[in-house]
């Protein structure tokens, strides 16, 4: 088995997770999204559309910043990815900032487009680049996007999956949870259990996450970095780096 | 000043100096600035703080990164509205951050999608844009002005009510104008709609071209009329430190020097004295 390492993993799951879409988005401050997406587009043999936002070869945009947005609403889009700098038992995430509002503790950049986007897009999915309990807590400090909707509001879709350094979970719409669907190599459930503050549904046998293989590794290690490159340059120089 | 030799005098009334264009900007306006990938026009910031403008209320379309930490920073901005403000890869935007704990900023904080529908209200002459989402959020609860209502064609359909928003001054950053006021946007289209949806609109682009730019079929689609333009003022590398479009990319290392600077009192202080004193040489 070739060595990989940890972003190599996630952009390969990002792949996996995004197969037989017809078209993904990925958004602002997402480059392991953005480079998943790109290899899925990859492995699809480019029957998949991708569109990077702030990317000038991959945003194929020409109505303007709302054309993203129109075309979520309209089912033009079969999944983008969102983050949270808190994220809770029951998939809502926090993009705002940590104690009272509007005078936050700490303050992150805001919700982007995760309070319509996430109502919209029937797979969503969450990632996030640390797994803590400072991240994964019992109840967010501010919804910025609700895991689920009451009757009477429209909502065709909601949380799909959620990716971390640690693990891979499902989000179980019907019982409102999360499921841990496998650990990340070098992880274990009782690491996921010590550092995620809420409880998740847990099978008793959890699989490994199977690793990239070794076309997958050079695919991102040359052609999807170099396109990831024009959006996220620093994080394709650490791309080569990690690699 | 070395900028003004280079202005070239053009027959628009729309032609003006950056300073001009700055000192229509009045204290307390409700001004809407483009996202970083749109085009921003730093130059024509520089001389707004440059000017002491105070107690705006910021609109970003939908986001803010350098240019909105910089006046908050400057203590022109009483209000922000916007949907995010960040620098993107250099990180969090460190005056917008520190001016919220202290609250020294009052901020409505938005979703993209809902600044976009606000401005076509106002585009349009409505009172208001319905949109999806939003219902159950912590945005919805803090904004006083966001109303939800009843589909008026269906049962049991709620849905978001969005005030129009026509701000006083549209100000963003361009490749070309020509000598009639004519704006060059290509398909950033979000510039046309706070164009359409401002009482004002304000332009620096990187030059003056003498063919009239509706006269090119190919081009006029991408062009913001005259008609909606109060002032255009040349700017070369008017968007500096930042990226403008695929013409320059950004400057690394004087967004490296923010980042780091803009994190102190003091260091805000240092940074924006060198920078108003600062006349970017351009070849």
């Amino acid at each position: 088995m070739s060595e990989f390492s940890r972003t190599e993993l996630l952009i390969a799951v990002v792949a996996r997770l995004l197969r037989g879409c017809r078209h993904v988005a990925v958004g602002a401050s997402s480059p392991i999204p953005g480079a998943g997406a790109l290899l899925a587009r990859m492995q699809s043999n480019s029957t998949m559309r991708v569109t990077v936002l702030g990317s000038l070869r991959h945003e194929g945009f020409t109505s303007g910043g709302v054309e993203l947005f129109d075309m979520a609403a309209q089912g033009r889009i079969d999944a983008f990815f969102l983050g949270g700098g808190q994220i809770d038992g029951q998939a809502n995430i926090n993009l705002v900032g940590t104690g009272e509002y509007p005078n936050s503790e700490v303050r992150w950049p805001g919700c982007f487009g995760s309070a319509y986007l996430y109502f919209l897009v029937p797979r969503v999915i969450l990632f996030r680049d640390e797994h803590s309990r400072r991240v994964m807590v019992p109840k967010v400090d501010f919804i910025s996007a609700p895991g689920a909707s009451e009757p009477g509001v429209h909502r065709v879709s909601g949380p799909y999956a959620m990716l971390t350094t640690l693990g891979l979970f499902f989000f179980d719409r019907e019982r409102g949870r999360f499921k841990l669907d496998s650990v990340h190599p070098g992880s274990s459930v009782e690491e996921i259990r010590d550092n995620t503050g809420f409880d998740f549904d847990c099978p008793d046998h959890v699989p490994v996450t199977p690793p990239p293989d070794a076309g997958t590794l050079s695919a991102i290690r040359g052609a999807i970095r170099s396109d990831i490159a024009d959006t996220y340059p620093r994080f394709a120089t650490r791309l080569t780096a990690a690699s | 000043m070395s900028l003004d030799s280079r202005e070239q005098i053009v027959e628009s009334n729309a032609a003006s100096s950056l300073e001009a264009l700055a000192a229509t900007i009045t204290d307390g306006a409700l001004l809407a600035v483009p996202k970083d990938s749109s085009g921003v026009a730093m130059a024509a910031t520089r001389e707004l703080v440059r000017r002491g403008v105070r107690n705006l209320h910021l609109l970003c379309v939908p986001v803010g990164g350098l240019q909105a930490d910089i006046l908050i920073g400057a203590g022109a901005v009483a209000t922000i509205e916007t949907s995010a403000v960040t620098l993107g890869e250099f990180g969090a935007a460190p005056r917008f951050t520190t001016a919220l704990r202290a609250g020294a900023i009052r901020i409505l904080d938005a979703t993209c999608p809902a600044i976009y529908a606000a401005l076509q209200a106002g585009e349009k002459g409505i009172p208001f844009m319905p949109l999806r989402g939003i219902i159950g959020t912590d945005l919805l609860r803090n904004r006083q002005d966001w109303k939800v209502i009843d589909n008026p064609f269906a049962e049991l359909d709620r849905i978001v009510a969005l005030p129009a928003i026509r701000p006083d001054f549209a100000l963003f950053h361009a490749p070309l104008a020509d000598r009639h006021g004519n704006v060059f946007v290509g398909a950033k289209r979000e510039l046309m709609l706070m164009a359409h949806a401002a009482r004002q609109t304000l332009v620096t682009v990187e030059e003056f071209i003498d063919e009239n730019l509706l006269d090119d079929p190919q081009r006029a689609p991408g062009v913001l009329p005259a008609i909606y333009v109060t002032r255009v003022a040349a700017a070369s590398h008017g968007a500096w430190p930042l990226a403008f479009w695929d013409l320059y990319s950004d400057d690394e290392a004087a967004l490296a020097n923010y980042v780091a600077a803009a994190g102190t009192d003091t260091g805000f202080t240092k940074f924006l004295d060198s920078w108003l004193d600062t006349r970017r040489a351009v070849a």
